[in-house]
């Protein structure tokens, strides 16, 4: 069989891979620094991938004798991954250049990550999971260790490079066990076998079981679930600013996605297994985030933290394992793609006289100083609280109602109580912000593109609770195709 | 205007001024000024509209009026659905009659960011009037819980010294509650697979899911009222708020605690309301006679009031689970007396506070040579909330004792002593205040009530008056919806106890 016509739904990641390379060759060729131009062309071949992503129509497609899908999913989530790379691929560059950082390698390189990401979302085979997985992987450590004149970053990339090995080294250990016990690698192959369709069906024995906690416990390092977490917070610091902002969205969105593509695919009859371990890695992702981050001083730090717990409120909707619990993550993460950049936004806006501030006491006062960016800051800061009206209601709404529906009552109380812990360190930065005194204003102005972030992910954040019909609609279609037999 | 979304006019309008108000932009001095005039205007056009509401209601009627639905979340039953009967007409009236005061009495005491203090109360009162008006579990719960915004600022921007700290205590109590009982929602949505609250209070949940559920509502509820032992946070919150955050607290959002039991946890629950029962009348009744007499030594003005309405709720929850109608009758009067009756004695209190900066009872005393007006009308509501017949406060409270009377004398007496001690602590502010001699040398200079602070208190002795006088004009529109609301009840029961009888 002739296999040219499976390249169709490659064709965004062949793009995006074909003009990754062009434009890496066109920086080191010109010699005078084009890191603007590059930034800009890379937003815009960003931009296009989107529209080639959402040209390819809603049926399921394999490419790569099936190590490779587009389906309505992995549109889904390709579109929150593209529009979150082009936003802070935007959001950087005017740092990048105040602080004198600025080179063509960093938004190469945020499109090699990307490209990483579209393909772990993508990935229908371990095998080309691994491959997104590293590629991504790879270029993030780069990024992290990009201000290389700076101590901490470079301790954070050699930190974030030391632990993710491990982590790939524990996905490598926990697929290879697999292979063993089930002699495949292929998603389709290993659901069947699970469930049983197959002549020879496997048991859920110790081998396969092992093999599935090694896999998840690679994943949950890649999305920073407790107890493999440590990184995030010393990344988060330690990291450039506008690459901690492109840490916290992207690939929080594509790892997640790959998450629930795994144990939705080939471990969709495993569910028992590994339900304990989502729901363990979910209840203490939600309460070390909520209590590690009340005593955080640094924003970056407690942003970190914040993530955690957001990760572990989607984990509480993977953990339901039905489509209405996939359905509440894809909503969970567009809302919280939303409200992330929108907060990154305020905080690469935080300086002092030229000089870069992180502490959170340094927003003392904002509501005098910038009331627009105080009303910005506040209404996400509501938002990551999931008080209503605001949309990170809705999120966490969603994935809670999949657990209550799934019976998992234990799991539910315990979330929600650890969301009222979250709610003070978020109100702690409202009060800095409203109640407290003004010390140094910030400098002004902000910038365009800042504003114009800061104005769009508020005005979605408000907005959602008005018109949820799209994102609502959407997010179902996308996760019935994981669940062809319910529908 | 017969096809008007009358609710959905009254409940948004007050937002529409609030964005009016965030485009005003000019000197301080000029914002500050046509924010409040924008503001009362709103306020006073939201309660004349809200009046239309009033006229139009037919009291004959037990079922929602002025229905109005719209899709909302595609996918799942949860939809855009607004009603009103003759329960909770009585709130949305009451939301909107407060907010205009509230917002006239803020003229003189709020000076600093005006026009956020404007925008915050006008959104508070969409929250509120939204919230009353909801047919729809989860838009209910969207309103509950949205009020925390704007009064967690409210508090702790324009709040006393320990401001933050009530702020937050209040948030997080209020929150904490309210997260168990969103579960509880999602719980019935799965069991009766609807969210339209018509329709819940039709459906029979199985008598171990409604013990759990009952738990999880009250949870929130009682901390709303709030209930002993989880009314801490009332006192705090209500020293530290703004003179018009105290009126709208104890005005408004104590009553969405026990409207939450009238709307939900009784009609929905009923057998599980009748299990904890015996726990409900210990907690009122411990309310009644504790925060009764921590009142009673109290030395700070406001938080003796906190007190009072912490005691007085009690007799609304004593009055809901009687389930006699004139208990439940009571209970609703009690709330809309409390709410006009508490809500001006802590305008009395802000009217001296401007004055003086203080609080303290000891600081005052023999004002009633210096402001005659302003005496005569503390000692008008001081007689409402001890409930002398002729004021508000007395209905409600006799219609309660009645109710719970009915049920179990023993309960009745218990609440009856909380009369007693109402009126020992009230009377023993009211002197410490106004009677005895002028001996602080800055209270010499006192002036007695200007011109708007007269307009912000004749509304309100009216309407004690008028409560008080005749109130069959306020009870009317109720009975329809109450009857029916223990019909249903006395019918839910009847066929728990059926099923019990039937299954030995």
């Amino acid at each position: 069989m002739i296999k040219t016509l499976d390249l169709v739904p490659v064709l965004p990641e062949l793009f995006m891979a074909v003009t990754g390379l062009v434009l890496l060759m066109l920086g080191v060729f010109r010699k005078e620094d084009n890191t603007r131009p590059i930034s800009v062309l890379v937003i815009l071949v960003l931009a296009a991938a989107l529209v080639l992503v959402s040209s390819l129509g809603s049926e399921r497609h394999l490419a790569f004798d099936g190590l490779f899908v587009a389906d309505r999913f992995a549109g889904f989530a390709k579109a929150l991954i593209l529009l979150a790379s082009a936003v802070t691929c935007a959001m950087s560059l005017p740092f990048l250049e105040r602080e004198k950082i600025a080179r063509f390698e960093y938004p190469v390189l945020i499109l090699f990550a990307t490209l990483g990401m579209m393909m772990m979302v993508s990935a229908n085979d371990f095998i080309s999971l691994y491959l997104g997985l590293e590629l991504q992987s790879l270029s993030l450590y780069v990024l992290a260790a990009y201000h290389r004149d700076n101590l901490r970053a470079t301790e954070a990339g050699l930190k974030y490079f030391v632990l993710g090995a491990l982590a790939s080294g524990l996905l490598l250990y926990g697929t290879s066990l697999l292979y063993g016990f089930a002699g495949t690698t292929s998603f389709d192959s290993l659901a069947n076998l699970f469930a049983g369709g197959h002549e020879h069906p496997v048991k859920p024995n110790m081998g396969v079981i092992a093999g599935l906690v090694f896999v998840l416990a690679g994943l949950s390092f890649k999305i920073s679930a407790v107890p493999f977490h440590m990184w995030a917070p010393d990344v988060y610091e330690g990291a450039p600013t506008p690459v901690t902002s492109f840490f916290a969205v992207a690939p929080k969105i594509a790892a997640l996605c790959l998450f629930v593509r795994v144990v939705t695919g080939p471990f969709a009859d495993l569910l028992e297994q590994w339900r304990q371990v989502v729901e363990f890695i979910a209840v203490a992702s939600m309460f070390v985030g909520a209590f590690a981050a009340v005593v955080q001083t640094n924003i970056k730090r407690l942003m970190a933290y914040s993530s955690i717990g957001h990760v572990g409120f989607v984990l509480v909707g993977i953990a339901a394992g039905s489509d209405l619990g996939i359905q509440g993550v894809l909503i969970y993460l567009a809302i919280y793609l939303f409200m992330n950049v929108g907060v990154f936004a305020v905080i690469l806006s935080m300086r002092q006289k030229g000089r870069l501030v992180e502490g959170i006491d340094d927003l003392a006062g904002l509501s005098k100083t910038n009331p627009a960016m105080a009303f910005v800051m506040a209404v996400l800061m509501f938002s990551m609280a999931g008080v209503p009206p605001l949309a990170g209601f809705w999120g966490k709404f969603y994935v809670f109602m999949a657990a209550i529906e799934a019976h998992l009552y234990t799991l539910s109380i315990l979330g929600v109580l650890s969301s009222v812990v979250s709610a003070y360190y978020y109100l702690r930065i409202i009060k800095i912000m409203y109640f407290d005194e003004a010390t140094d204003s910030f400098d002004r102005p902000v910038g365009h593109s800042m504003a114009l972030v800061m104005a769009v992910s508020t005005l979605v954040i408000l907005a959602f609770t008005f018109v949820p019909a799209p994102l609502v609609t959407s997010a179902k279609a996308a996760a019935a195709v994981l669940f062809p037999g319910a529908g | 205007m017969n096809d008007w979304p009358l609710l959905s006019l009254t409940t948004f309008l007050p937002s529409l001024g609030a964005l009016f108000i965030l485009t005003i932009r000019g000197e301080s001095e000029v914002v500050a000024r046509n924010a409040r005039a924008v503001a009362l205007l709103t306020s006073i056009a939201t309660f004349i509209v809200s009046l239309f509401i009033a006229v139009k209601f037919n009291s004959a009627s037990p079922d929602f009026q002025f229905k109005e639905t719209a899709t909302w979340f595609p996918g799942t039953t949860i939809s855009y659905a607004m009603g009103v009967d003759g329960i909770s007409m009585w709130f949305v009236l009451l939301s909107t009659f407060l907010t205009p005061i509230c917002i006239l009495s803020a003229f003189g005491a709020v000076k600093t960011r005006v026009k956020e203090y404007m925008v915050c109360f006008l959104v508070l009162e969409t929250m509120m009037v939204g919230m009353f008006c909801a047919l729809d579990l989860v838009l209910f719960y969207i309103f509950f819980e949205a009020v925390l915004i704007p009064m967690f600022i409210i508090i702790g921007v324009w709040g006393g010294p320990r401001r933050v700290y009530a702020a937050f205590k209040f948030f997080l109590y209020t929150l904490l509650g309210s997260v168990l009982m969103l579960l509880a929602m999602l719980a019935m949505y799965f069991d009766a697979h609807t969210t339209d609250i018509p329709s819940l209070m039709a459906h029979s949940f199985p008598f171990a899911l409604q013990l759990w559920l009952w738990l999880a509502f009250f949870a929130s509820f009682a901390v709303k009222v709030p209930m002993w032992p989880v009314h801490t946070w009332l006192p705090d919150a209500h020293v530290e708020a703004p003179t018009a955050g105290s009126v709208i607290l104890a005005g408004v959002l104590l009553k969405m605690g026990a409207y939450g039991f009238l709307r939900f946890s009784l009609p929905m629950l009923p057998d599980a309301s009748v299990y904890f029962t015996p726990l409900v009348y210990t907690m009122s009744i411990v309310a009644v006679i504790y925060t009764s007499l921590v009142a009673l030594v109290q030395e700070d003005m406001k938080k003796l009031i906190a007190y009072s309405s912490v005691a007085h709720m009690g007799y609304v929850t004593l009055g809901i689970f009687s389930m006699t109608t004139q208990g439940v009758e009571g209970a609703i009067f009690q709330m809309l007396s409390h709410g006009v009756v508490s809500g001006a004695l802590f305008l009395c209190v802000g009217v001296v506070y401007d004055r003086m900066h203080t609080r303290e009872i000891k600081r005052y005393g023999g004002l009633a040579t210096r402001m005659p007006v302003y005496a005569t009308v503390f000692m008008l509501f001081t007689m409402a909330s001890v409930g002398l017949p002729g004021t508000s406060g007395f209905v409600g409270e006799f219609l309660v004792l009645l109710g719970s009377f009915q049920v179990n004398s023993w309960v009745a007496f218990f609440a009856a002593t909380g009369l007693v001690l109402g009126a020992a602590y009230m009377l023993v502010l009211y002197r410490g205040v106004i009677f005895g001699r002028l001996v602080h040398e800055d209270l010499k200079t006192i002036l007695d009530l200007d011109l708007r602070e007269v307009a912000v208190f004749v509304p309100l002795v009216l309407i004690v008056i008028w409560m008080g006088v005749a109130p069959s004009a306020f009870m009317d529109p109720m009975h329809a919806s109450v009857a029916k609301l223990i019909d249903n009840y006395e019918l839910a029961r009847a066929a728990h106890d059926g099923l019990s009888v039937a299954a030995r």
